[in-house]
């Protein structure tokens, strides 16, 4: 039975479209069938940071609109066998993101997928209303930052009203994942600490992303950081959260660079 | 880091010159109407469907369009399944 995630937090710049891609790979790369979708029409960006960009034909909207069959605009991923991508529209109107249409497609996905994962656009308009709507699952991507915390709350909200589970009485599983932590600063006072977030939002944590520049280089390199970059901490970060996502059973740690110089240097080398 | 690390990591962590030619390859492509390459592709499928329908029975969902923009040249690549087809020399 198929699991739709939304990958969601009101806020721009927090982490939404690198931790879908991070997720969904690491979630593939377990031998499930895998779909990212763009939700951000006018927008579009899971593309460039999963490196399909050179790739794109169709999009979500040409085959909300009938213009190309579903099977046609999903573009597989050359690293990894059962991952798919489904870009969002770059030039056209946003209204042509129809309920019918997304639903439509939703319920293609959840046939041919084992994960939907839907990237959020920004903001609690249309966009990001239509990404949530159908989902199972939400993970609330929140930086250890105020307006980040505020908007995060806010979002939760709208996970708990104006979703088909909620409308349905049922209630969405929320997650959430604190990015761009810098353990150093938390520990000096500097930064909200992971208790306080917590505290505030009263959601399970899925995973803590450490602050990491290997972040910035695999989108660089148009690479999911758990593909890119594998034994960085943000990148098991990532993985253990999709192992949470299974059902398993993990402490959630922030982990930390293993190994020291030499062993890196001689590891490079290999 | 140590200097030694960003010294003989340096090899590792050049993203930056990947970042800026896919940058490059991509926004020349948007910039100059990337809106009618769709139509374009649109077009093209469907004419050249149009052609082989005459002599083949195809399904629409077996046909798939694939593209690679590169920097000079993009590849289209339109893949037909095609049913197996009658001879005139079989039964």
């Amino acid at each position: 039975m198929a699991k739709v995630l939304v990958v969601t937090s009101g806020k721009g710049g927090v982490g939404k479209t690198t931790s879908t891609a991070a997720l969904g790979a690491a979630l593939a790369q377990t031998g499930q069938n895998v779909v990212v979708v763009d939700f951000d029409v006018g927008l579009r960006n899971l593309d460039l940071v999963m490196g399909a960009e050179r790739r794109v034909v169709f999009d979500l909207i040409n085959v909300i609109q009938g213009d190309a069959k579903l099977s046609q605009a999903l573009i597989r991923d050359k690293r990894i066998e059962t991952l798919s991508i489904l870009p969002a529209s770059q030039t056209r109107d946003k209204d042509a993101l129809t309920a019918e249409g997304v639903a439509s497609v939703m319920a293609q996905l959840r046939e041919k997928f084992d994960w939907v994962i839907c990237d959020s656009p920004a903001g609690i308009e249309r966009g990001a209303q239509l990404a949530m709507y159908h989902a199972d699952h939400a993970i609330v991507v929140t930086n250890p930052e105020v307006s980040s915390v505020r908007d995060s709350d806010r979002i939760i909200g709208m996970l708990d009203s104006t979703t088909e589970k909620a409308k349905g009485g049922g209630k969405i599983e929320k997650h959430l994942l604190l990015t761009r932590y810098d353990p150093a600063r938390a520990a000096r006072g500097e930064m909200l600490r992971i208790e306080d977030v917590l505290e505030i939002l009263s959601i399970p944590l899925l995973g803590i992303i450490p602050e990491s520049e290997e972040v910035l280089r695999a989108s660089n390199l148009g690479a999911p950081v758990t593909l890119s970059s594998p034994d960085s901490p943000p990148a098991r970060a990532y993985a253990e959260a999709a192992r949470r996502l299974e059902g398993e059973k993990l402490e959630v740690t922030v982990p930390v660079e293993r190994k020291g110089l030499l062993a890196r240097l001689f590891k490079g080398k290999s | 880091m140590s200097l030694f690390g960003s010294f003989f990591g340096r090899s590792s962590k050049t993203s930056a010159p990947v970042a800026r030619d896919r940058l490059q390859i991509l926004l020349a492509h948007e910039r100059t109407g990337n809106g009618n390459e769709s139509d374009l592709l649109n077009k093209l499928q469907a004419e050249i469907l149009e052609v082989i329908k005459r002599h083949i029975a195809v399904d629409q969902d077996k046909v798939q369009v694939k593209l690679d923009r590169g920097n000079s040249v993009s590849m289209l690549e339109i893949d037909i399944e095609v049913p197996q087809m009658r001879h005139s020399g079989q039964p």
